[in-house]
């Protein structure tokens, strides 16, 4: 996609984002900002804190035992590591897909998708089958499910579960979706399904995705950052990263000579 | 000559693994033999008592044939449901606060706690149910019974909850507040819901260990020969008239004894099998 076709509107923005486990300092000062209605690929040798950087988003990265948070991650202009907004309503607005398949393993598909608005108190039948509709078709799994959906969310493939979970993400309609390697644990037939609703939900979504397959990440992102050791070393347009990277290291780690 | 030395070498190992396997299995025997023998004679020497009158009738007067342990069965009944409904919530509430809130201070005393408190001797907890219960409502009652077994359950329950919730995977966790909900719920809702049948299996298991208790019941239910529902009064219970029978100088009331004893160690069995069936049951379909 050209840029005078992407959206100009910031939706998400990490200002000076610093994260910590202990006295070890994974994140150092990240500043970024994520258009709306596009797909954001983080990509970077293993251990460069990108998944880190990720959980920082949603603030699930403070669940950790022992870690700490500083800078600001404004949503919408909004500071959600403000002292008065609560974590809980950040989470709704910011959705997440793990990188392990993790469906809730004692619930039905139906149950899985629905799970959290029938814990946010929406307890209607009918919306919550429309809902569990809408996602599945979403996440390109409806077809496969629709005859099942009271069976166990386990008993699915792998790459089935995966995208299970993003309908079960998507069900409480985040405008921004963070993927943290959605699909190593997958087969590329899997993951090729999952590129492809990538590209479907972008139309509603912005969607932030880290990944280890460069390929990956030149084929469906908009934007790309290039992480070392905690730093964002490059962000910009994918095609320009991909193509024609400012700097030395990008250039050496997607053509292969590092990382 | 090589080739020689090397077969007698493999002989050797052989012999020296055939050796330990025997002697694990012997081990293995030395534990399973005596169940199996105390089963076999407690029912010898109870059948002759076992008969549908020993569960639907009261004893008898001294010299009086006949008569049964109706009053006790139920009696044992009513006493453990006390304890489990005092133990089962505040047991898997302290697992839950050790598994989803551990580290701080209050949680590492928890956790001493209940290690010293499973190492309690059950006559201990019977004298500290006796000063907190029976001592202040100036009477021997099932609820004081109750409460000694609840002190019994409780290590049982809060060990195993806590140690079921730690194995349900971190990524759950994660799952559930990154759907935007509070922790109150991910844990009550998602970690809790999904470990229901591991936790039952853990109650069952500290509910048939009380069941057999008698010591903690010697000074708070104290036992009666009456049919009695009243928990504010003494109650009669399985353990604690086996104990009365089996010291009396009466044959019959010996017999009848033996035979309550084979009871309990059914009923307690039975228990020990059915937590295994559902835990069984629910591996097969699913769980973490």
């Amino acid at each position: 996609m050209s840029k005078s076709e992407l959206s100009e509107k910031i939706i998400l923005e990490a200002k000076n984002l610093e994260a910590w486990f202990g006295d070890f300092q994974a994140v150092k000062g990240i500043d970024v900002s994520y258009h709306e209605r596009t797909i954001n690929a983080i990509i970077g040798p293993s251990g460069c804190g990108k998944s880190t950087y990720l959980r920082c988003l949603n603030r699930i990265h403070e669940e950790i035992e022992g870690t700490h948070v500083r800078g600001q991650v404004l949503l919408e202009g909004q500071n959600i590591y403000d002292k008065k907004i609560d974590v809980v309503d950040v989470r709704k607005r910011i959705g997440m897909v793990f990188q392990k398949p993790n469906p809730f393993p004692s619930m039905s598909i139906l149950d899985n998708v629905v799970i959290g608005l029938r814990l946010q108190g929406i307890n209607k039948r009918s919306t919550l089958l429309e809902v569990a509709e809408t996602c599945l078709k979403k996440a390109a799994l409806w077809e496969e499910v629709k005859d099942k959906l009271s069976s166990l969310g386990t008993s699915l493939s792998g790459g089935q579960q995966q995208r299970l979970c993003i309908a079960r993400a998507l069900a409480i309609n985040p405008p921004v979706l963070l993927m943290d390697e959605p699909t190593s644990a997958l087969d590329p037939i899997a993951t090729a399904k999952i590129e492809e609703l990538m590209n479907e939900i972008k139309r509603d979504y912005t969607v932030i995705i880290v990944t280890h397959n460069m390929q990956q990440a030149a084929r469906i992102s908009d934007y790309t950052s290039f992480f070392v050791y905690g730093k964002m070393i490059e962000h910009g347009l994918s095609s320009d990263i991909f193509t024609n990277p400012k700097e030395k290291q990008t250039e050496d780690y997607i053509s292969g000579r590092f990382g | 000559m090589s080739l020689k030395i090397k077969i007698n070498y493999r002989l050797f190992r052989e012999i020296k693994t055939q050796l330990f396997k025997l002697v694990t299995i012997l081990s293995a025997i030395a534990v399973i033999l005596p169940l199996l023998l105390i089963l076999k004679f407690v029912f010898v020497q109870g059948a002759g008592s076992l008969n549908l009158s020993f569960f639907t009738e009261l004893p008898k007067p001294v010299g009086e044939v006949g008569g049964g342990m109706k009053h006790a069965i139920i009696g044992t009944i009513v006493i453990v449901m006390i304890g489990a409904m005092i133990a089962v919530p505040i047991g898997i509430t302290c697992g839950i606060y050790l598994s989803e809130f551990s580290k701080s201070k209050l949680s590492k005393t928890l956790k001493l706690t209940v290690d010293l408190m499973s190492g309690i001797p059950s006559i201990v907890i019977g004298i500290f149910a006796y000063l907190i219960v029976v001592v202040p409502m100036k009477s021997f009652s099932a609820f004081a019974g109750g409460v000694a077994l609840s002190i019994i359950m409780l290590p049982i329950i809060i060990k195993t909850s806590e140690e079921i919730l730690k194995l349900v995977p971190n990524h759950l966790r994660e799952a559930g507040l990154a759907l935007g909900l509070p922790r109150w719920k991910v844990i009550l809702f998602i970690i809790l819901k999904g470990s229901i049948a591991n936790l039952l299996t853990g109650i069952i298991l500290a509910i048939s260990r009380a069941a057999g208790e008698t010591a903690p019941l010697l000074f708070t239910a104290f036992g009666n020969m009456y049919m009695s529902y009243d928990i504010k009064s003494p109650m009669a219970t399985l353990p604690v008239q086996i104990y009365t029978y089996a010291i009396s100088p009466f044959k019959d009331w010996q017999r009848q004894a033996w035979a309550g004893a084979f009871i309990l160690m059914v009923l307690i069995l039975a228990m020990n099998l059915f937590a295994r069936f559902i835990l069984t049951k629910i591996k097969d379909k699913k769980g973490f």
